[in-house]
């Protein structure tokens, strides 16, 4: 392991990948380049130098601070590797460009056709709520933690990224929209069971 | 020719090799004298390329001329992972083209990692009369209107499987142009369509081809057509589902479960987009004869998926997310007795946390209890040493291991140390390995024991690993069966490669990207070896406006008899051998 020493001046300032606390070795291996087809996958040119010119955006250099804070990962092409195929089956609900809006399927009972709706235009349940409302010509009712859309004719419903299908109104709507994968609008007399899905 | 008295005549021999269908064998055959090189020549039925790039169409047609079956590979296996640009290669034309005047009664064409056109696929389908099985694996180039050329003449037609394949997705119809008198299909894979096909054409074709034993459904058929369809064909072996969620009813339901009940024939079941896990009882009267289970695109979670699993006791492969974990894995163990291939695929594989408790005890588990396993496919977040160890003395009939730690460089989580024990724990005990693939932190010593035990390895694939070009060269020099080399990210250069030069004209291909090979040794091994193609590639620009010191991009190397390829994208540079300037 002793040719590792002669790597540690280049520690300080080089990106590096491993875990926090880990000293292994950022063997100054070459570029990593991103190539044209790699525009359905959000990967980003990795350069892992052979010279260190990366000083004004080097990671933490306390090695043994497990505590530090983990800098947003740079992703390398072609890794983990796993199919484009199948990346872009987990991905159900994708960004599509940068930020133009999350898209998501809704689908009701008995409406023949899915609908789909920008999540981004919303910036909270009510306005949501509301635009699912007139959408489909259906009510909701008010929602309460304790009784959800009780004595509604529908409920708003969706699967998160786990596949779980839960109650829309029961986590901060941040934390909605970024593990909403679709929305569904159920029958208010099924809503009463969702628990036991 | 004057026959001797004590040889067979032709018709035996043809008869007698007509038993042998192994490649190697036949290669055997043919290299015992020149009538025998012949006979088998003419007899040989199934032809397999395995480097589209190592062997001209021409030749092969000239050499075999009665060739009803042909199965293909293109692009390196790293194009997977998107290492290979667009525009490369392995254009299948040329096949198509030379076989279309010479095999009029070619009956299956296999293709793996290939662009094929709408033109190829027309003149597939307007050349062989017989034409009876297309299987596409991993190919792009083609659109549904090229899809609809085959159904609409290929009267013969048992098998169109299109597995994992980038269709243009033009319009749902090409299934209706199959005729209504048209009832020989065996097996339909359209799993990787995008959109919809027409559903009725569907349902009626399923339920006149009585023959139908593999359906693969894509993820636009709705879960309430798939009842209808199943029992339009009880004897199916191999379902792939659609989406299998929508609203949970009870008539739905029931519907579902029976028809499932009605197929006592089904042994392989995939698909499961979009899970409800409501629905999944539904298949719990078939569970108990399935032999193969594709879970990996079903969101579930670990005690649906364990709830399921459970009841297939005869399961020998099985495909799953990591929301299996540890305890699902335990589960397997107990219950699958029969496992001999194992997939665990990463749920959240850019994640910075784990998001799922699958560690390396699960395959620990399944190592332990399932004493068939052979095939291991594996992502997951941490490894130690000692469990690797155990792994490779538990399962020394292993023969395809491959290990994903998600985090490159991902040391013994234990000890922090290389995992170069354990690795070469696995190649000293799995005597019988073909296949391994590499992660986590490596130094030269991991390449010190593949190149020592390693001796059946065929395949490997490193990330990531290594410190100098000794491990390199272990490898080159002590893996005496390796096929196929795949190296990314390691600092291997020059001197390991110079040295094992002539290694590689006993290997199918080498693919080293981001390693630290020079441009001038590049040249030179083209010039040594001109039965090999030295390809550069190089999105930076002409590699001539760099020094020979400087590193290559990419470099792929393969073995062939045809020379340059003459489809080379700019990006790509072969390196010249020096026949041109041989007097011959």
């Amino acid at each position: 392991m002793g040719s590792y020493e002669s790597e540690l001046n280049l520690k300080a300032t080089e990106l590096r990948l491993g875990l926090p606390g880990s000293d292994e070795p950022e063997k100054r291996s070459c570029s990593v380049r991103s190539n044209k087809r790699s525009s359905r996958e959000s990967s980003v040119e990795e350069s892992r130098c052979k010279s260190n010119v990366n000083s004004d955006d080097s990671t933490t250099t306390s090695d043994h601070d497990q505590e530090s804070v983990q800098p947003a990962k740079v992703q390398v092409v072609g890794w983990p590797p796993i199919r484009s195929y199948r990346k872009n089956s987990l991905q159900q609900k994708k960004v599509e460009g940068d930020g133009s809006g999350i898209y998501v399927k809704v689908s009701m009972a008995g409406a023949p056709y899915l609908r789909k709706i920008d999540l981004k235009v919303y910036k909270s349940y009510p306005e949501l709520l509301m635009a699912l409302q007139t959408l489909f010509k259906c009510t909701f009712g008010e929602y309460s933690e304790r009784e959800g859309y009780n004595g509604s004719e529908y409920a708003p419903t969706y699967e998160d990224k786990d596949g779980d299908w839960m109650l829309v109104g029961d986590v901060p709507w941040n934390m909605f929209v970024s593990s909403c994968k679709r929305l569904r609008i159920i029958k208010g007399s099924e809503a009463k069971g969702l628990g036991c899905l | 020719m004057p026959r001797l008295a004590y040889s067979f005549p032709e018709e035996v021999l043809e008869h007698v090799f007509s038993f042998i269908e192994c490649d190697k064998d036949r290669g055997s055959i043919s290299l015992v004298c020149k009538s025998w090189y012949e006979i088998e020549a003419w007899c040989r039925r199934r032809v397999f390329v395995g480097n589209c790039y190592a062997v001209s169409p021409a030749t092969v047609v000239k050499r075999f001329p009665k060739v009803r079956s042909v199965a293909i590979k293109g692009k390196p296996h790293f194009a997977d992972f998107n290492l290979v640009p667009e525009g490369w290669g392995a254009y299948v034309f040329p096949w198509i083209k030379a076989m279309a005047a010479a095999y009029p009664w070619l009956q299956e064409i296999r293709l793996k990692r290939m662009v094929i056109t709408d033109e190829c696929l027309e003149l597939i389908a307007k050349s062989f009369k017989n034409f009876s099985v297309l299987v596409l694996t991993s190919c792009e180039g083609f659109t549904t209107d090229g899809l609809a050329a085959i159904t609409a003449n290929c009267r013969n037609l048992r098998e169109l499987e299109l597995r994992e394949s980038e269709v243009e997705d033009i319009c749902g119809h090409w299934l209706s142009h199959f005729p209504d008198s048209y009832t020989s299909l065996v097996s339909l894979n359209i799993s990787c369509l995008g959109n919809e096909v027409n559903l009725s054409a569907l349902e009626r074709l399923v339920s006149r081809c009585t023959n139908l034993q593999t359906l693969r459904l894509n993820r636009a058929v709705p879960l309430e057509k798939l009842a209808n369809l199943l029992r339009g064909a009880p004897q199916l072996v191999e379902l792939g589902t659609g989406t299998y969620s929508t609203e949970m009813r009870p008539e739905v339901f029931a519907n579902l479960a029976e028809a499932f009940s009605g197929c006592k024939q089904l042994k392989s079941l995939s698909g499961f987009w979009d899970v409800l896990p409501s629905y999944l009882p539904a298949l719990y009267p078939v569970c108990s004869s399935l032999t193969s289970l594709n879970l990996s695109y079903a969101t579930i979670q670990s005690s649906d998926l364990i709830k399921l699993v459970s009841q297939c006791e005869s399961l020998q492969r099985l495909w799953v997310l990591d929301y299996i974990e540890d305890a699902g894995l335990e589960v397997i163990a107990a219950s699958c007795k029969d496992l001999r291939e194992l997939r665990v695929f990463p749920s959240d594989p850019f994640g910075l946390e784990p998001n799922v408790a699958l560690t390396e005890q699960g395959l620990v588990s399944v190592s332990e209890g399932c004493t068939k396993l052979q095939s291991v496919l594996y992502f997951c977040r941490q490894m130690s040493n000692a469990a690797l160890d155990t792994i490779a003395r538990n399962r020394p009939n292993m023969t395809r291991f491959r290990l994903c730690i998600i985090e490159p460089r991902a040391p013994d989580y234990l000890t922090r140390e290389p995992l170069d024990a354990g690795f070469g724990a696995i190649v000293e005990h799995c005597k019988d390995l073909r296949r391994l693939s590499l992660s986590g932190l490596l130094s030269d010593r991991v390449f010190e024991y593949i190149g020592t035990y390693g001796k059946k390895l065929e395949m490997l694939s490193v990330a990531f690993a290594g410190d100098t070009d000794l491990g390199l060269h272990h490898v080159l020099s002590g893996c005496d069966n390796l096929r196929k080399l795949e190296i990314r990210d390691c600092p291997f250069g020059d001197k390991a490669l110079l040295a094992n030069a002539a290694k590689l004209e006993t290997m199918r291909s080498l693919w080293m990207s981001s390693c630290l090979v020079s441009y001038g040794a590049c040249k030179l091994l083209g010039l040594k070896l001109p039965r090999l193609n030295v390809e550069v590639i190089d999105e930076r620009g002409p590699p001539d406006s760099r020094p020979d010191s400087s590193p290559v991009e990419k470099l792929y190397i393969y073995r062939t008899v045809s020379g340059p390829r003459l489809d080379m994208p700019g990006y790509v540079w072969r390196m010249e051998d020096d026949s041109a300037l041989r007097v011959s």
